[in-house]
């Protein structure tokens, strides 16, 4: 049924069902080499930056803090660590503006000066020395999330409860989503890193197959990552995938792949699975080795509304101002700002919030991009089935969420959706469908709680 | 500082295929130009006419009843032309003009608008047109009369007063394929069918064109595939069996397919999105149930053609089909 029907093709990329092609607009910053943040005078950093509980802060106004020291610990097992991106001093721990759209608690730290900025930590136990619970402590206490987007404690998904095996560990360098391009940078420019991170999980996870999948319009990002694992005999199958979107999606790599569906409501450990975005891998890699934890990252600025697109690597708690600034600022035709990529990405009303662990990229779009269509009746075409990469009806989802049948959405699997947004992008008559969706599902959860 | 600019606050995706409905509506009326076209080079100027009556009944309705659309005005969508051009194409060329006004006045008024407009009509609107005629005025709309290279001189009953039957203008009128076959047993040529030389609606002659039409809107994916595909396969698969039983009775698969308006309503009436069912299974049990009601309508009906009721009766089932098919989700087994 999935991608296995093509295995046999030898000249025909591995994908998943449906989906659909979204122009790209990758040639913006897919070239530019990842530069350095210089350090601006001030950083929030919310104590939410992940899924999960916010962490807690460990620190009060007035204390001094050093590059890489912890500033805030993990609120509860699925929940990490927090750590200070500059040498300065703690001016405020406060409410703050959040890229969700919340004030929520956050540490302010305005940065030395007179500091050189090099960090400087003790090196950490190397991980050949650790047990297996060790390395899931140590990672959480890294501050590590996944990068890709979603920032779930990394800790958590690679700890594999004992009764499940994993046979598979795919790391996800697809980044499906128009404009994006830095994980294609890091996987170019810091190869020996995620290659080296990847040893490092492998060494715990004892994975059958390891594969880095990767869309296959960077295909520098392919021949590097091959060249860097056969110089060090490591076995990693890098695989390259077809262009379609969401072809990052966790479950659309494995059907591409392995052919296989993760069941409902499981997770691909299930089916023996462990997913991971390179960055993270990368991040693994840098706190054993430099005893660096995760303090910066590196993101995408671009949209036609920026005037030099670029992808940098930022101090978290940047505020995304500066950040922007630092790519030469916003064009008179700037009409949207968003943070990720165009499909999932979450508009934002200023710029005045920090640039946090889940910021993958940060887009300004001008009236040309934004490609809103008029909206007509739905002429039940159904190009929103033939988009769904699992294959619900969106076409009838929309039409029970504007009639405020939440429990016939239910009934329809609104729960299973995951918010790709194809459906809202192929619809001839411009219906909102993933919005009404997200409505539906918030209604039906809501309505679960009460 | 960051100049600030006019920032629009709305949820993703922000991206959007540059496929819209208009476009759908507009692009499947240019594809049926060359159809019109065919059908002036074999019928003249009656052929126009009786398409610009159908079409100004279509507009004239959608103008003053329709709904306003988010372009303004209602016609700018492309749907009520489509609408007029295809109710056209299933008419003779001999027909009274005011007979195809008010066919285009029924199509839109009873096929589209009272049902709330563009997207929510069960049946398809230009078929609910022509089923309207064939009920009011069934000798019109069977006169056939035969391609013979008249262009200027208007045919049959074209310029019948409004609420007359009106006189023929000449004598001449002849059996369509279908009929001479079912009433005398006399296929035509299929070579004949292929190319249009024969006497029939004005979109049903040329067989060549309507193919072509319909690979160009696949390619495009203006329509689905499946709904040609499934209806023409059908109907050369049943009447092929049958017609290997009793070749000396019933008439072969090929000229089941070539004759009569089944590849206009295969290719334009039948995937009419709004009437068809959602999903490919669905959209096969459409397709399929299609081409066995042409068959049985064809072969023991008591009417030559049947290619309208089957797609009427089929979009009927469409709400029902939709209720029980639907897709598996992802992770379910």
């Amino acid at each position: 049924m999935t991608g296995t029907a093509q295995n046999g093709l030898k000249d025909k990329l591995l994908t998943f069902r449906h989906g659909v092609h979204p122009e790209e607009f990758k040639e913006l910053s897919n070239h530019q080499r990842i530069e350095r943040m210089p350090f601006v005078e001030e950083y929030t950093l919310p104590l939410l930056q992940h899924i999960g509980a916010p962490s807690k802060a460990l620190v009060h106004k007035g204390q001094r803090v050093r590059r890489g020291d912890k500033i805030a610990d993990a609120g509860s097992f699925v929940s990490v660590a927090l750590h200070a991106p500059v040498d300065g001093t703690v001016t405020d721990v406060g409410l703050y503006g959040h890229p969700n759209g919340q004030m929520l608690p956050a540490i302010r730290i305005k940065a030395d000066p007179f500091s050189t900025q090099q960090l400087d930590q003790p090196p950490q136990r190397q991980p050949e020395e650790l047990s297996k619970a060790e390395f899931i402590a140590a990672i959480q206490q890294a501050g590590i999330v996944g990068l890709g987007g979603a920032a779930f404690p990394a800790h958590v998904k690679f700890n594999i409860p004992e009764d499940k095996h994993c046979r598979y560990l795919m790391l996800n360098g697809c980044e499906c989503e128009p404009f994006l391009t830095c994980d294609h940078r890091v996987m170019v420019e810091y190869a020996e890193e995620l290659i080296d991170g990847t040893r490092i999980l492998q060494h715990f996870i004892q994975a059958e197959k390891v594969s880095i999948a990767i869309e296959a319009n960077k295909p520098d990002a392919v021949a590097t990552l091959r060249e860097a694992a056969a110089k060090v005999g490591f076995p990693v199958e890098v695989v390259p995938l077809k262009v379609k979107y969401p072809q990052g999606a966790e479950k659309m790599m494995i059907s591409a792949i392995l052919g296989e569906e993760v069941p409902a409501g499981r997770l691909p450990i299930d089916v023996g699975v462990l997913v991971s975005n390179v960055g993270t891998i990368v991040a693994l890699s840098q706190y054993f080795r430099q005893s660096q934890p995760l303090i910066e990252r590196v993101i995408t600025v671009t949209g036609t509304a920026v005037r030099r697109p670029a992808n940098v690597l930022v101090p978290l708690g940047t505020p995304m101002r500066d950040l922007v600034e630092f790519c030469g600022g916003v064009t008179e035709e700037a009409t949207r700002i968003l943070l990720g990529g165009p499909m999932m990405g979450i508009v934002q009303k200023s710029l005045d919030t920090p640039v946090v662990k889940g910021t993958s990229g940060i887009l300004v779009l001008t009236e040309r991009e934004v490609q809103d269509i008029d909206t007509f009746s739905c002429i039940r075409c159904g190009r929103c089935l033939e988009a769904c990469p699992i294959f619900l009806n969106p076409a009838r989802l929309g039409l029970l969420a504007r009639k405020g049948l939440w429990d016939d959405m239910e009934d329809y699997n609104a729960m299973d959706c995951f918010e790709c947004g194809s459906c809202s992008y192929v619809c001839p008559s411009g219906i909102p469908l993933v919005q009404s969706i997200k409505v539906g599902k918030a209604m039906i959860r809501e309505r679960k709680t009460k | 500082m960051v100049e600030k600019p006019k920032i629009t606050i709305s949820s993703s995706p922000f991206l959007h295929d540059q496929v819209t409905t208009p476009k759908i509506m507009w692009e499947l009326s240019y594809t049926l130009v060359p159809i019109l076209l065919a059908a002036v080079y074999y019928f003249g100027l009656s052929a126009l006419m009786v398409s610009a009556a159908s079409i100004a009944g279509c507009l004239a309705t959608e103008y003053y009843l329709g709904k306003k659309g988010p372009l303004g005005n209602p016609l700018r969508d492309g749907s009520a032309l489509l609408t007029g051009l295809l109710l056209a194409l299933t008419l003779p060329p001999g027909f009274p003009l005011w007979m195809a006004f008010v066919g285009g006045v029924v199509a839109i008024g009873m096929g589209k608008v009272i049902w709330g407009g563009l997207g929510q009509n069960v049946f398809n609107p230009a078929l609910v047109g022509r089923a309207f005629l064939q009920a009011a005025f069934p000798t019109a709309i069977t006169t056939w009369e035969p391609p013979d290279g008249r262009y200027l001189g208007l045919r049959g009953t074209n310029l019948a007063p409004p609420f007359y039957q009106g006189e023929a203008v000449d004598a001449l009128s002849t059996a369509t394929p279908l009929s001479e076959m079912k009433f005398s047993h006399e296929p035509t040529a299929l070579a004949d069918l292929f190319m249009g030389n024969i006497s029939g609606s004005l979109g049903e002659t040329c067989g060549l064109l309507l193919l072509l039409a319909c690979i160009y809107l696949i390619i495009r994916r203006i329509i689905n595939w499946r709904i040609p595909v499934g209806i023409l396969a059908t109907v050369a698969l049943f009447s092929g069996i049958v017609y290997l039983i009793a070749p000396d009775r019933y008439p072969s698969p090929g000229f089941m397919v070539l004759a009569g308006g089944l590849l206009l309503g295969a290719v334009y009436m039948a995937t009419d999105p709004v009437s068809s069912p959602l999903g490919p299974k669905g959209i096969w049990i459409y397709s399929i149930g299609i081409g066995l009601l042409v068959v049985l309508i064809r072969i023991w009906g008591g009417l030559p053609e049947g290619v309208m009721y089957a797609i009427l009766l089929m979009n009927a089932a469409t709400p029902l089909i939709n209720r029980f098919v639907r897709p598996r989700v992802y992770g379910y087994s």
